[in-house]
C-alpha cells in the first residue's frame, strides 16, 4: 500500500509517495529526489556508504524506513558543499588527494561532518572511533583521517576556507 | 627518451587520428581505452597528453574506454596503463605535435627550426603568428602513422609530467553523482537478476503469481536456470526479487564434499603440470642442508564497495552498454557472442564504478542488462547486483599452495631453489573471441558453460607469476600445477599469483636466512647484483630506523619483503612494524619504491598506500568460505575486511629515475607488504604462520604444530 511522508533535504521540503511503506530512505534520495552522492554498498547497515544527516546525526539511510525519518531534516553530500561552494570537508578531501575510486566517500564524510559540526578538541582517535562502521576497500584511510583532522580543525579554529 | 620498439597499443592502433582530434577549436581531444578505476589513469593520461601537446591541462579532454572512437587497447590491467597505455599517448602526442610544427612551416613558409608550437599557438621566431593548432591541424592529414621518433618533452620544462596534479575526477565524487551507479537515462527500468543459491543448483518451478502484481513490475523473464526483474523503480526491483526468490524451487548438489583445508586438497586435484628451469646446481659443494616449507592462500573476494552495475539499451542502433569493465573492446565481443549478435551491432562504454581490484562481477552484470534489456526494446535497463551476489557470485582470486625447497650451503649460501606451485587459473577474464566466460550465460536455456581453464608456464601465467624470487641463484625450478577443476569461478584478483608467490618466496628467504644465522637484509643484497633492487631495500631500511635483528618472541619486531613485480615492473621494498596480542596489529608500514619516470608522484604514493592497506587486509583477515556447494561469505559480517582502527600508520619513499622508463606500481607493493607481515610475526612470536590469513587460530594452530 503506498503511503505519502514529507520530509526536508537540504533545506528544501519534499512530499513522496512511495509503494510500500518500509522503502528505505536511500531509494527516495537517488530515484525520487534524484540524489545521487548518497551511494548503495550493502543495504544491510554494514558498510557506511549510504551515511546522511538525519536532525544533524550520521545514519544509514539504507535501513532508515521512510515512516521513521516523516518530518525530519536530511542532508546529504549535495547539501554540505557544491564544485563552486565546497564545505571545508571536501575541500580537505581534494586537498589531501583522500580517495581512490571515491566510492566509500560521500558517506564518510557526511559521518565527519556530525563528528566536526559537534565542536569539541579535534583529535585522531575521535575520527577513527566515528569511522568505525565506514568501509574503504581502496585503502585511502590514512589520508581520509588526515583530511578530516585538517578540515577539523580549521573550523574549530575558524579558519574555514 | 623514446623506447626502441613501438608499444602494442600504437602497433594495433597506428594512425593519429585513433589517438589525437583537434576538430574542436580550444580543445584536443585524446583517445585511450584505458580506464579510470580509482588509480588516476585518467588524470595521468591528461598530464601526458598536456605536456607533448605543450598544452595546459585545462585545453587537453580524455575520452576513454568507448568502442566507438577509442584504439583497441585491450585490458586496463597488470600495471600497463602508464607503461604501455601511457607511452602510446606520448608517442602519439609528440606526433601530433611534430605534425603541426611541420605543416605550420610550410603554411608560413618559414624554416621548422624557427616555428614552435606552445600553448596552442604557433609561434614564428618567438612571436605568435597568425596560426593556431587548430588552423594547422585542418590541413594535416592525420591518417599519418605513429613513427615513435617524434621526441618527448623534457620532463624539466613541463608543468604537467612529474608533477603531483590533483585527480581531475575527485571533486566531482565528494560533492555527489558520478558512477555508473549514478547514470540514468530516459524511461530507464531498474532490474535485478535472481542467482541460484549454489554452483549447480537447478531452478526446478518458478512462481511468479504473487510478483506479477507487485507496483511497478514491467518485466520477469526466465530462461533456464536465470530470471530477471525490471520495474520503473529501483526498490520496486528489490521488493520483486524478494517474492521471485521466495517463488523459486531448486534442486542443490554437492560441488565438492571435501572438506580439507587448502594447504592438503589442492595437491591432491587434478593438474596441469609445466615448468622452468635455469642455472645449474654446483657439484662440488660438501655438508649441503636441505629446508623445505610449505605456504597458501584461501581464495580472495576483490570485495569492491560498490556492487556491480550496468545499463543497457536495445534499440534500432542495436545495443549499447554503459558498463565499468576493465576493458570495454574484449566485453563488446563477449557480449555479441553471448546474445549472437554481430559485434558492429553492440557499443560500449565505460563509465566509472566502484574499485575493482581485478575481475569482479562488471563484465557479468552487463551481461544481465543487455539479456534484460533485449527484453524490453528501446527502453533501458538498469542492473546492479546484490552485496551477497557481488561476494558470492564474482569470480574470487584462486586459491594458492607453494611448497619452496632450499639448499644452503655451510657458509649460508643458497645452492638450489626449487618450488611447486598449486593453483587455479587467474585470467579467466572475458575475451573477444572464443568461450563466453560471463556468468549469466551459464545459466541461460541452452546455457553456454564455463570453458575449462588452465595455465602453462609463462610470463603471462598468472599463478606463476612472481614465483622466479629477484635473486642471483645457482639454480632453480619452478613446477607450475595448474589447477582446472577448482569448483568455482576464479581470475584476476590483483597481482595474479603475485601475492602468494611473494608471501611465500619472501617468507622463504627469512627461513634461509634464520637458518643461515644471517640478517634477514643482509642475505637479500648477497643474492642482489640488481642496483635498483639493493637501493629498495637499502632505503626502506633507513627509513625504518628499526633493527631487524631485534630479541625474538617479544610479542613486537619488524619485517621485511621485497620483490620487483612481474620482474619486470616497480621495485618494491616493505619493512613493517607488528605488535601481536590477541591479534596481529600493523602498526607501521615504511616502504621505498622504485617506479622509474613518474608520471605523477603522488599518484604513485596514494597507488601504493592502497596496495599496502588492501594486502595487510589479505594478510590478516581475509578467506572466502566455501561449504562444498556454495559461498558462505556473503556479507561484510563474514567477509570482513581492515577497519579504519586497524590501519597502520604509512611513510612511503620514491626513488626518483625520471631516465627510466616508467613502472607499473598499481599491484607492486601487495607482495612485499604481505612477506614483511609474515616475517615481522615469525620473529614476534618465534612462531611461523605459513597458511594465510594471518589469525588468531592460525598463530595457535602453528604454534602447536612446531
Ligand atoms: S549501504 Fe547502507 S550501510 Fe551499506
Ligand atoms: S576510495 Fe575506493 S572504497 Fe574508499
Amino acid at each position: 500500500m503506498s503511503t505519502t511522508h514529507t520530509i526536508v533535504v537540504n533545506r528544501q521540503s519534499h512530499q513522496v509517495t512511495v509503494d510500500h511503506y518500509e522503502t528505505p530512505l536511500l531509494y527516495v534520495l537517488r530515484d525520487d529526489l534524484r540524489l545521487k552522492g548518497t551511494r548503495f554498498g550493502c543495504g544491510n547497515g554494514s558498510c557506511g556508504s549510504c551515511t546522511v544527516l538525519v536532525d544533524g546525526h550520521a545514519q544509514r539511510s539504507c535501513e532508515l524506513p521512510m515512516w521513521s525519518v516523516e518530518g525530519k531534516s536530511i542532508t546529504t553530500v549535495e547539501g554540505l558543499g557544491t564544485l563552486d561552494r565546497l564545505h571545508p570537508l571536501q575541500r580537505a578531501f581534494i586537498d589531501f588527494q583522500a580517495g581512490q575510486c571515491g566510492y566509500c566517500l560521500s558517506g564518510i564524510i557526511m559521518t565527519a561532518a556530525e563528528l566536526i559540526g559537534s565542536g569539541g578538541e579535534p583529535s585522531r582517535e575521535k575520527i577513527v572511533a566515528a569511522l568505525d562502521a565506514n568501509l574503504c576497500r581502496c585503502g585511502a584511510h590514512t589520508r581520509i583521517v588526515k583530511a578530516i583532522e585538517a578540515a577539523w580543525k580549521a573550523s574549530a579554529t575558524g579558519v574555514v576556507r | 627518451m623514446n623506447p626502441a620498439k613501438l608499444p602494442w597499443s600504437v602497433e594495433e592502433n597506428p594512425r593519429l587520428s585513433q589517438w589525437v582530434d583537434f576538430s574542436e577549436p580550444g580543445i584536443a581531444r585524446v583517445f585511450s581505452a584505458k580506464v579510470e578505476l580509482g588509480q588516476g589513469i585518467v588524470t595521468a593520461i591528461a598530464q601526458i597528453a598536456a605536456a607533448e601537446l605543450r598544452l595546459p591541462m585545462s585545453k587537453v579532454v580524455v575520452v576513454s574506454g568507448d568502442t566507438r572512437s577509442c584504439p583497441n587497447e585491450s585490458y586496463t590491467a597488470g600495471s600497463m596503463s602508464i607503461e604501455v597505455g601511457g607511452t602510446s599517448m606520448r608517442m602519439a602526442c609528440a606526433e601530433a605535435r611534430r605534425a603541426i610544427v611541420e605543416r605550420a612551416a610550410i603554411m608560413l613558409n618559414a624554416d621548422q627550426s624557427s616555428i614552435a608550437a606552445e600553448g596552442g599557438l604557433i609561434l614564428l621566431d618567438g612571436a605568435p603568428s597568425k596560426l593556431d593548432y587548430w588552423n594547422v591541424a585542418r590541413e594535416i592529414d592525420w591518417q599519418l602513422p605513429i613513427s615513435g621518433r617524434a621526441p618527448f618533452a623534457a620532463l624539466a620544462n613541463s608543468t604537467s609530467l612529474g608533477k603531483s596534479i590533483a585527480r581531475l575526477d575527485l571533486p566531482a565524487k565528494v560533492t555527489g553523482a558520478s558512477f555508473i551507479h549514478d547514470f540514468e537515462l530516459p524511461g530507464m527500468l531498474h532490474g535485478r537478476v535472481l542467482r541460484p543459491p549454489s554452483y549447480g543448483a537447478r531452478l526446478e518451478s518458478l512462481d511468479t503469481s504473487a510478483v506479477k502484481n507487485l507496483p511497478g513490475v514491467v518485466k520477469i523473464w526466465r530462461s533456464g536456470d536465470f530470471v530477471g526483474v525490471c520495474c520503473d523503480h529501483e526498490y520496486q526491483a528489490v521488493k520483486a526479487l524478494e517474492g521471485i526468490g521466495a517463488g523459486a524451487r531448486w534442486s542443490e548438489s554437492e560441488v565438492s564434499a571435501d572438506s580439507r583445508g587448502w594447504r592438503e586438497l589442492l595437491p591432491t586435484l587434478r593438474s596441469i603440470d609445466s615448468e622452468t628451469e635455469a642455472g645449474e646446481r654446483p657439484t662440488t659443494l660438501k655438508n649441503l642442508r636441505q629446508l623445505s616449507a610449505t605456504y597458501s592462500r584461501p581464495p580472495i573476494a576483490h570485495a569492491s564497495m560498490a556492487p556491480s552495475c550496468a545499463v543497457a539499451v536495445y534499440d534500432q542502433q542495436g545495443l549499447t552498454v554503459w558498463t565499468h569493465s576493465q576493458g570495454v573492446f574484449p566485453l563488446r565481443g563477449a557480449l555479441a557472442n553471448a546474445l549472437g549478435i554481430d559485434e558492429s551491432h553492440v557499443a560500449v562504454i565505460h563509465k566509472q564504478g566502484a574499485g575493482v581490484y581485478g575481475h569482479n562481477a562488471a563484465d557479468d552484470v552487463a551481461l544481465d542488462a543487455a539479456l534484460l534489456a533485449r527484453q524490453v526494446p528501446s527502453r533501458p535497463v538498469r542492473i546492479q547486483w546484490t552485496r551477497e551476489d557481488e561476494l558470492a557470485w564474482s569470480p574470487l582470486g584462486s586459491p594458492m599452495v607453494i611448497k619452496i625447497e632450499g639448499t644452503i650451503s655451510p657458509t649460508g649460501d643458497i645452492v638450489d631453489w626449487s618450488s611447486q606451485i598449486w593453483s587455479g587459473p587467474h585470467g579467466q577474464r572475458p575475451r573477444p573471441h572464443g568461450p563466453v566466460n560471463l556468468l549469466a550465460a551459464a545459466h541461460l536455456d541452452p546455457p553456454i558453460p564455463f570453458p575449462e581453464a588452465y595455465e602453462v608456464m609463462s610470463r603471462f601465467a598468472g599463478g606463476a607469476r612472481n614465483s622466479e624470487p629477484a635473486y642471483d641463484l645457482p639454480h632453480r625450478k619452478i613446477v607450475l600445477h595448474s589447477l582446472p577443476g577448482l569448483p568455482f569461478r576464479t581470475s584476476a584478483l590483483r597481482t595474479l599469483g603475485g601475492y602468494a608467490n611473494v608471501f611465500a618466496t619472501e617468507s622463504f628467504m627469512d627461513e634461509l636466512a634464520d637458518a643461515a644465522g644471517v640478517d634477514p637484509v643482509e642475505f637479500r643484497l648477497r643474492y642482489l647484483s640488481d642496483p635498483r633492487a639493493r637501493r629498495v631495500i637499502e632505503t626502506a631500511v633507513k627509513l625504518a630506523g628499526w633493527p631487524l635483528n631485534g630479541e625474538r618472541g617479544k610479542g613486537r619486531a619488524a619485517g621485511i619483503g621485497f620483490a620487483r613485480y612481474k620482474n619486470s615492473a616497480a621495485y618494491v621494498a616493505v619493512i613493517v612494524n607488528v605488535e601481536v596480542d590477541r591479534d596481529v596489529r600493523v602498526s607501521k608500514v615504511f616502504a621505498a619504491v622504485d617506479a622509474g619516470l613518474v608520471i605523477n608522484p603522488d599518484g604513485v604514493v596514494n597507488q601504493i598506500e592502497g596496495g599496502i592497506v588492501q594486502s595487510v587486509s589479505w594478510t590478516l583477515k581475509e578467506q572466502v568460505l566455501f561449504d562444498g556447494r556454495r559461498v558462505t561469505t556473503r556479507t561484510w559480517d563474514q567477509y570482513p575486511i581492515l577497519r579504519f582502527d586497524e590501519v597502520p600508520e604509512l611513510a612511503v619513499e620514491l626513488i626518483e629515475r625520471p631516465d627510466s622508463r616508467p613502472l607499473g606500481v598499481g599491484e607492486a607493493a601487495q607482495g612485499p607488504a604481505a612477506a614483511a607481515v609474515a616475517n615481522a610475526v615469525a620473529r614476534a612470536l618465534d612462531v611461523r604462520v605459513r597458511d594465510l590469513p594471518i589469525t588468531r587460530e592460525r598463530i595457535v594452530a602453528a604454534g602447536t604444530a612446531q
